[in-house]
């Protein structure tokens, strides 16, 4: 490659100047004329048969256009959500969703009837109109006792409370567990996170009945998915259904899926004939957007006194909600990352998926890698405490050192140096000091605490011969690049930004890739009018996979400028030389034309023989592999024994997520998710009433989100280790904070309350919880 | 998310706002800086029928010093405290206090003549009230703040009384707030203020019962020559919590001790 100049560039993301003076285009943003607003009237009752629905009152109320329920709604879509494999082709029961609850509703929030009004004022007022008779049924809200013969059902006509119960046995468990001179075990829970985006869900239906034409806009991840079920649903094909999201704050893995209002707004607008607004208010997003994490781990890991680790079995019992998440199952990846960053001479995992009167879970940034990383670093770490070794030493004893490395279940881990991250983030922190300043502070009655999180992910979802068997489908991803006569650059992706950066990062791979000033190239994405198929932004994959797409279409189109530049020089195409953009012949650089020239000749007269005119390509990249980032990050915690309040005293990050496009956009990815990591660990947890099923947490009140005055300084650093699987030598970085970050934070804590003999801390570690343990432990 | 449909009536003087309460009846509600009410209008849980909006009353925005007392206007603003050089002075706790209420924006615009009207056994500024005999003045009388706050979010205000004034004795002494919570603008999951006045010391809490407390018996002990701890060691019997989504009660209870005892230390430190 020549040399690069905006490829590894700090620069600063184009996207901010919009976004930070208000310029922004969110849906709410989004105004037609004659538009209706609709407010959802949703069950109060986790778990309730609905007797009758009485909306006479609300019809009658002022502005009310229309009040509909499921029967209304059954007319015009035509069939349930969709749930993809994911991870568990073999699902035990995947009962059908309806948008709308007809006779049962199986969770507090969904939906039981819509008002249309003339405004959402007077939507919100006739929905408080509209009167349900409802015959309250228990709830199942505990995951063991769902999972008892003979438990009350989530909802009646299923079977039993079990949506998948799925075993991956890798390896004789039974011989490395006889091996073991000490077993151990824990339980390890993942408390239900809100994902909490700033922007809340909302959507703008417009169905034109005259052409069955219809745009949708809505606040989304996945806007070709969106067009696939909805358009499919409603019976518009997607040459006639347009779905746009262009700014979109914030997504988190909740808005990878079609939800229930985007189907019923669309529907509502096919109904009423007129364009339908729903804004999702914070109160209905955190009963009604799919929720994070809500797993239960069992775990036993066998090892040597020497520190060598053998053997790992464990169960997930994942908490789905009412209905299974569009790809709720995806977070049973845990149980194939189970093992961490180790060599294992065999790990049993079991992964079994139960139903409960909640909210659906779905992933979460993460989804599936934070939960293998925290059991498998806080098992690590109890193994180091049960034989008395340093916990940075058990980890460097096992460590997998040669790539590409095959692990228990199969998967390829495409390059890793994890010894290095960890030395290099022990160095940071000054390892020996801060452990030389913890004896001297615990002789004095503090308690400071140090924190590992050794971790490697899975990103850059994902190769079609992985995720077609294992999803159901092929996660390639698009792009159209597209020269214009003068030079300027267009380029059209089928991923999807909400904060990532992309229309910055793409734009430096363009340039350089291209030889195009930075400021010619524009990113389109969003709107799948305009850009081709593709799945959309989640799992870290959005640069491996996507970016890997738009190199593709630049390559094809320096190929054809190739041709255009040896036409032109009337020189042989071997002899054109590219050099930033520049084409000449070789050994003549003096005499060069730019691409800019060779476009506009390719929209002229005198094209070589045969040639196309225009200067454009589409490609779609089906990535060999997955992609491995990994890293080493180390916390360091004080504990107040008599408040139990935490305070985290230094936080030090080394990353390694490959080559670096935009060390800023990076940055700024592991910041955010590293706080949301802390954040799990300290602050949030949905909480419901055991016994009704009633959210505890429904308002911002209560549903702690930190800011940045409860966040540390965070030390970044990184290694590059780039990765074998594509051309940019790129992994994924959108995750790997959150995946890092909680056990980091737990384990320091855990390591600090040691004099006490605590052994194992939850999250979210709050402080009337640690001064209970320290209270029991002192007793 | 949404508030249900109000009326709204802005008066020019005390007596148009108490004639317009009087008009609208008992489902009207004053409004001041609006960041306790709105919030419960908009999840629907208080539903007034009328609003009367007090911003635009002249005169309940000055803070006075007289004699032994300090004044302060029900419409001054948690911002106002903050950048108030005679409350610096004369009430320096208050500031300290209003320093740490919520964030820069309810601090722009939240009242202390709500805190006190609203009576949340959270709101800061009500223990202090409390523990220092202050005065809540309105339209129609002086009420001692030992006989006004009466239950959870309950006063002795009635339907068409508006708090004109709170007045607190000049208090100079040493004195120190802690405020236990999880993030920097959240409300105390318990606070403990303790103030000199005099030879004594006064001690009140925040969010440790259905109404603010006074901290009698600690002040007791501390009057008969306890230590910080001995006397912390009493706050259980000035104090009634209940558990919630943030914390057990027995946590609350024990906060509340640990809390006297370092709130005391750090006020006689701070010498
Ligand atoms: C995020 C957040 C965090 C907060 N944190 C804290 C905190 O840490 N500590 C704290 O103390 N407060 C806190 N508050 C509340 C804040 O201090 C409010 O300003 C205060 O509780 C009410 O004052 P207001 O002027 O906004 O009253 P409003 O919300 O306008 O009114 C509150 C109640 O008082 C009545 N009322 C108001 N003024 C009068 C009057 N003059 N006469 C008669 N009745 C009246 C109203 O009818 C209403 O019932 C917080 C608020 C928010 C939104």
């Amino acid at each position: 490659m020549a040399v690069t100049s905006m490829i590894g560039a700090r620069i600063q993301r184009r996207e901010d100047p919009k976004l930070i003076t208000g310029h922004g285009n969110f849906i709410d943003d989004v105004n037609l004329v004659n538009m209706a607003h609709m407010s959802v009237v949703r069950s109060p009752h986790a778990h309730a048969r609905i007797r009758s629905i009485d909306t006479s009152a609300a019809l009658a109320a002022k502005g009310v256009v229309a009040v509909l329920i499921a029967a209304d709604f059954k007319a015009v879509i035509g069939g349930p959500l969709p749930v993809t494999n994911s991870f568990v082709p073999d699902k035990k029961q995947v009962p059908e969703q309806f948008p709308i609850a007809a006779t049962e509703a199986a969770y507090a929030g969904e939906p039981v009837a819509v008002v249309i009004a003339e405004d959402r004022y007077l939507a919100d007022d006739a929905a408080q109109l509209v009167v349900v008779d409802y015959e309250p049924l228990p709830a199942v809200m505990d995951l063991e006792k769902a999972m008892e013969p003979g438990s009350p059902l989530v909802k009646s006509d299923r079977p039993d409370n079990i949506g998948w119960d799925a075993a991956f046995p890798a390896g004789d468990i039974d011989a490395a567990f006889a091996e073991a001179d000490v077993v151990l075990k824990q339980r390890i829970g993942q408390q239900r996170l809100f994902p909490t985006a700033m922007e809340t869900r909302g959507c703008v239906a417009d169905y034109i009945p005259y052409d069955n034409r219809c745009t949708l806009w809505t606040s989304t991840q996945v806007p070709h998915f969106i067009r696939l079920f909805v358009g499919g649903a409603l019976g518009v094909p997607e040459s006639q259904f347009r779905v746009v999201s262009h700014d979109v704050g914030g997504g988190f893995g909740a808005k990878l899926r079609p939800y229930p209002e985007e189907y019923l707004a669309t529907a509502a607008s096919k109904i009423t004939e007129r364009p339908v607004k729903w804004i999702e208010d914070r109160t209905e997003s955190l009963q009604a957007t799919t929720q994070g994490r809500g797993q239960i781990f069992d775990v036993e890991v066998a090892a040597k006194r020497d520190g060598t680790l053998l053997g790992l079995k464990f169960t997930q019992l994942l908490d789905i909600g009412a209905y299974h998440g569009v790809f709720s199952a995806f977070q049973v990846v845990a149980c194939l990352l189970g093992g961490g960053c180790y060599d294992f001479k065999a790990i049993h995992a079991r992964s079994i998926g139960v139903f409960t009167n909640r909210m659906s879970t779905d992933p979460y940034r993460g989804a599936g890698r934070p939960e293998a990383t925290h059991l498998i670093e806080r098992i690590v770490d109890i193994v180091a405490r049960e034989i008395g070794m340093d916990p940075a030493e058990v980890r460097r004893k096992n460590f997998i050192t040669t790539f590409p490395h095959t692990n228990n279940f199969g998967l390829v881990y495409d390059s890793g140096e994890y010894e290095r991250s960890m030395d290099r983030a022990m160095a940071n922190i000054d390892y020996p000091a801060l452990r030389k300043r913890q004896e001297e502070l615990r002789a004095k009655g503090r308690y400071t605490g140090i924190g590992f999180s050794t971790y490697v992910e899975i990103c850059g979802v994902g190769p079609s011969s992985a995720t077609a068997p294992a999803a159901g489908i092929a996660l390639v991803e698009s792009s159209m690049v597209r020269v214009h006569p003068s030079g300027s650059v267009t380029v059209s992706v089928g991923t999807h930004a909400h904060g990532q950066g992309h229309e910055t990062t793409f734009a430096q791979i363009v340039a350089d890739t291209l030889g195009v000033p930075y400021d010619s190239v524009e990113i389109r994405h969003g709107d799948t009018g305009d850009t081709p198929f593709g799945y959309g932004t989640y799992g870290s994959r959005s640069l491996a996979v996507g970016g890997m797409a738009i190199m593709a279409s630049c390559h094809k189109v320096v190929d054809k400028a190739k041709k255009l530049a040896a036409h032109a020089f009337e020189a042989s195409e071997e002899d054109i030389v590219v050099d930033q953009g520049r084409y000449f012949v070789r050994g003549n650089p003096g005499e060069a034309k730019v691409l800019a020239e060779l476009a506009f000749a390719s929209y002229g007269a005198g094209l070589p023989e045969g040639m196309e005119h225009g200067l454009e390509a589409v490609s779609y990249f089906d990535p060999p592999n997955f992609v491995w980032p990994f890293g080493c990050h180390i916390c360091a915690v004080e504990v107040d024994p008599e408040t139990g309040a935490v305070s985290i005293d230094r936080y030090v990050a080394v990353d390694d997520c490959g080559n670096v496009i935009n060390p800023m956009v990076v940055d700024g990815q592991l910041h955010g998710g590293i706080a949301q990591g802390i954040s799990q660990a300290l602050f949030e947890e949905v909480q419901y009433d055991d016994e009704t099923g009633q959210m505890l947490t429904g308002t911002m009140l209560d549903y702690l989100i930190p800011t940045m005055a409860e966040m540390p300084h965070f030390e970044l650093d990184r290694t590059v280790t780039p990765s074998p699987t594509n051309e940019l030598g790129v992994k994924g970085v959108g995750e790997a904070g959150t995946i890092a970050s909680s056990i980091a934070v737990i384990n320091a804590i855990t390591d600090a309350l040691a004099p006490f003999g605590i052994k194992h801390v939850e999250m979210p570690a709050r402080p009337d919880r640690l001064w209970s343990m320290i209270k029991e432990a002192r007793a | 998310m949404i508030t249900a449909a109000f009326e709204y009536a802005r008066p020019g003087s005390v007596d148009e706002a108490q004639s317009l309460l009087t008009k609208y009846g008992d489902d009207a509600k004053v409004i001041a800086g609006g960041q306790s009410l709105i919030p419960l209008m908009r999840l629907r849980l208080s539903q007034p029928t009328a609003l009367v909006d007090i911003q635009g009353i002249h005169g309940l925005k000055e803070v006075r010093r007289d004699n032994g007392s300090v004044e302060i206007g029900a419409l001054v603003r948690h911002v106002d405290i903050q950048r108030n050089a005679t409350l610096r002075e004369a009430l320096p706790i208050l500031v300290e206090m209003a320093n740490d209420v919520g964030d820069n924006q309810v601090r722009n615009l939240g009242t202390i003549g709500g805190v006190i009207a609203h009576g949340d056994a959270a709101g800061d500024y009500n223990a202090l009230a409390l523990m220092l005999d202050a005065e809540i003045v309105t339209n129609k009388r002086r009420h001692k703040a030992s006989d006004f706050f009466r239950d959870i979010f309950t006063t002795a205000l009635e339907h068409d009384e508006v708090v004109t004034a709170v007045r607190f004795p000049v208090s100079t002494g040493r004195f120190a707030y802690t405020k236990f919570r999880r993030r920097l603008y959240d409300w105390a999951i318990a606070g403990v203020a303790v103030q000199e006045t005099g030879s004594s010391w006064r001690v009140g809490y925040v969010n440790l019962a259905r109404t603010p407390r006074r901290g009698a018996s600690v002040e007791r002990a501390l009057a008969g020559g306890a230590s910080a701890a001995d006397a912390a060691a009493e706050s259980g019997s000035d104090i009634d919590p209940t558990g919630d989504v943030r914390a057990t009660a027995e946590y609350k209870r024990h906060l509340a001790q640990v809390l006297t005892a370092r709130t005391l230390e750090k006020a006689t430190m701070a010498a």
